[in-house]
């Protein structure tokens, strides 16, 4: 099949288990560049095991086409290294070391000084909080903050592609909504692309462009966000509310 | 009172050999969560290596650097050949294989320089030094240098480094370093290169004093054992300072009571591991592991 046109991330036929148990069964996905993507169904629907097929976390089969190339055998450090920062469920904060340490880790990637420098102010410029406190173990930053941290440490990597778990996971809705009005102004000002599995389909659909629904491992319903949005009958059966 | 201050020069001599045993086993331990058993097999090894040189007319300190060298890729190497194939069996199996290693490494010795027990060249003055009116073994504070200047620098690189950094994540967040990009399985190469170079510099260290043999290192692992307990498994400063402690501690015990001497230092630093996993497991610089559930 050829690439969609404008296609940055393509998959077709993504599958992936965890040992005995199929949680995704033939994922097909496109991420148009430039677009935000929200990924919505209930729990154990396939949203985080779609991300991590998509990077290679678990076992997977199925094409995935990023950036006009096709990537063969898939792996998390592969994914980073071609443009795609992935915001893991619980927000992957390595709790130990400090707020600068996450940082610059998450410019592991990038060899320039000078490029990793100009990333730093960009992204301290998003979160200028994070400046005051970058000595601060990041575990003992409060859910909302860990989140921010972990955008901006996927920022850090220049991404293509943002993928992100659940952002609005234990957060209060003042915070979700900062955090996803955050994500729109990325998309907008950088230019990054975002899929993002969420949970809390009204504030991701308010964000996204399109949008696909999930249901026991397929995509259940896919459309532009206000079609789906708008849809009764996907609201009552798919998104519960 | 000179007596005093020699012996825990001495102390602290032998202390910064455990210190820098224990560091080695403590890199590894962060990273995989085993003790790798064959480490002080491997400084023994790369110390003959050292004294092949030697003998071969390299001058010392050349030889020294070399023996560094040669541990590094030995290291990397063993870890990418021998370890790397059982990285995701369970951890018995890996502790096994380093039993294997020891074994491994304590006949190749055996079989290439032989059993009989060889005199090693010390790298500093025979002649000793005289501080504030107590003369010191030159040997003995050359080796604290040494061991203190191995375990800085290691520091420095773990602490300012942007490697030294993706491996202390790497050790304790491998899934979410996985993520950023940072190749784990590297990592854990580079830390067993780094372990296998601290070891050999320790080999070559102590080496004067125990006298070159293939089982020269038996005795000071277990003092490395008990030093990394007492600091905290986990702790790469409690390694440094539970080896510092042991080394001291040990030395005063041997000469000033009568009834441990030299034949029951051993026993004393297997009574340190025993009461330290009695009373305070973690160690003491070690964080008890809070589990949720």
């Amino acid at each position: 099949m050829a690439p969609s046109e404008g296609a940055l991330l393509e998959a077709r036929d993504l599958h992936a288990r965890y040992g005995e148990i199929e949680a995704i069964r033939g994922v097909d996905l496109t991420v148009a560049r430039g677009s935000i993507v929200a990924l919505l169904g209930a729990n154990g629907a396939g949203k985080t095991s779609t991300l991590r097929a998509l990077t290679g976390t678990i076992k997977t089969t199925g094409t995935v086409v990023f950036a006009g190339r096709t990537l063969q055998r898939r792996t998390p450090e592969d994914a980073a290294r071609i443009g795609i920062g992935h915001v893991p469920e619980g927000r992957g904060t390595l709790s130990s070391l400090s707020v600068w340490e996450n940082l610059m880790l998450g410019a592991y990637c990038v060899s320039k000084r000078a490029s990793v420098r100009a990333r730093c102010d960009r992204v301290i410029g998003y979160f200028p909080w994070l400046a005051e406190r970058k000595h601060q173990p990041a575990g003992t930053l409060s859910g909302g903050e860990q989140q921010m941290l972990a955008i901006a440490r996927a920022l850090m990597l220049e991404p293509q592609l943002l993928l992100l778990d659940e952002p609005s996971l234990g957060l209060g809705p003042k915070i979700v909504r900062d955090i996803f009005a955050l994500l729109r102004t990325i998309n907008q000002q950088d230019g990054v692309s975002i899929l993002v599995a969420e949970q809390n389909a009204t504030v991701a659909l308010a964000v996204a462009d399109h949008a696909y629904v999930l249901e026991t491992g397929r995509v259940a319903v896919s459309g532009p966000s206000s079609e789906l949005a708008g849809n009764d009958r996907v609201r009552r059966s798919y998104l519960g509310y | 009172m000179h007596d005093l201050a020699q012996q825990i020069v001495s102390g602290l001599a032998t202390g910064s050999i455990f210190a820098s045993m224990a560091l080695a086993l403590v890199l590894i331990y962060r990273a995989m969560g085993i003790i790798n058993f064959a480490q002080g097999e491997m400084a023994m090894f790369t110390t003959y290596i050292a004294w092949q040189l030697v003998q071969n007319g390299m001058p010392m300190w050349a030889a020294f650097g070399a023996t560094v060298l040669v541990a590094f890729v030995g290291g990397v190497a063993l870890e990418r050949l021998v370890i790397r194939p059982v990285e995701r069996a369970p951890q018995l199996t890996v502790v096994i294989v380093t039993l294997g290693l020891f074994t491994a490494f304590n006949g190749l010795a055996g079989w290439f320089w032989g059993f009989i027990v060889k005199s090693f060249p010390t790298p500093f003055p025979t002649s000793p030094l005289q501080l504030g009116g107590v003369a010191f073994s030159a040997q003995d504070l050359g080796v604290i240098v040494v061991s203190l200047v191995t375990l800085g620098l290691i520091s420095l690189f773990f602490q300012k480094t942007k490697l030294g950094l993706a491996m202390r994540a790497a050790a304790l967040y491998p899934e979410e370093s996985r993520m950023l990009g940072i190749r784990v399985g590297w990592m854990l190469a580079l830390g067993w290169g780094l372990a296998a170079v601290v070891g050999a510099i320790s080999g070559i260290m102590i080496a004067p004093v125990v006298f070159l043999d293939p089982n020269m290192m038996q005795t000071v692992i277990v003092y490395a054992f008990a030093a990394a307990v007492l600091g905290g498994i986990e702790s790469p400063i409690g390694a440094v300072v539970g080896g510092l402690i042991l080394g001291v501690g040990i030395n005063l015990l041997g000469t000033y009571v009568d009834a441990i001497g030299n034949e029951l230092r051993l026993a004393a630093a297997l009574a340190v591991i025993v009461v330290v996993l009695m009373v305070k497991p973690a160690g003491l610089f070690g964080r008890a592991t809070v589990q949720r559930v």
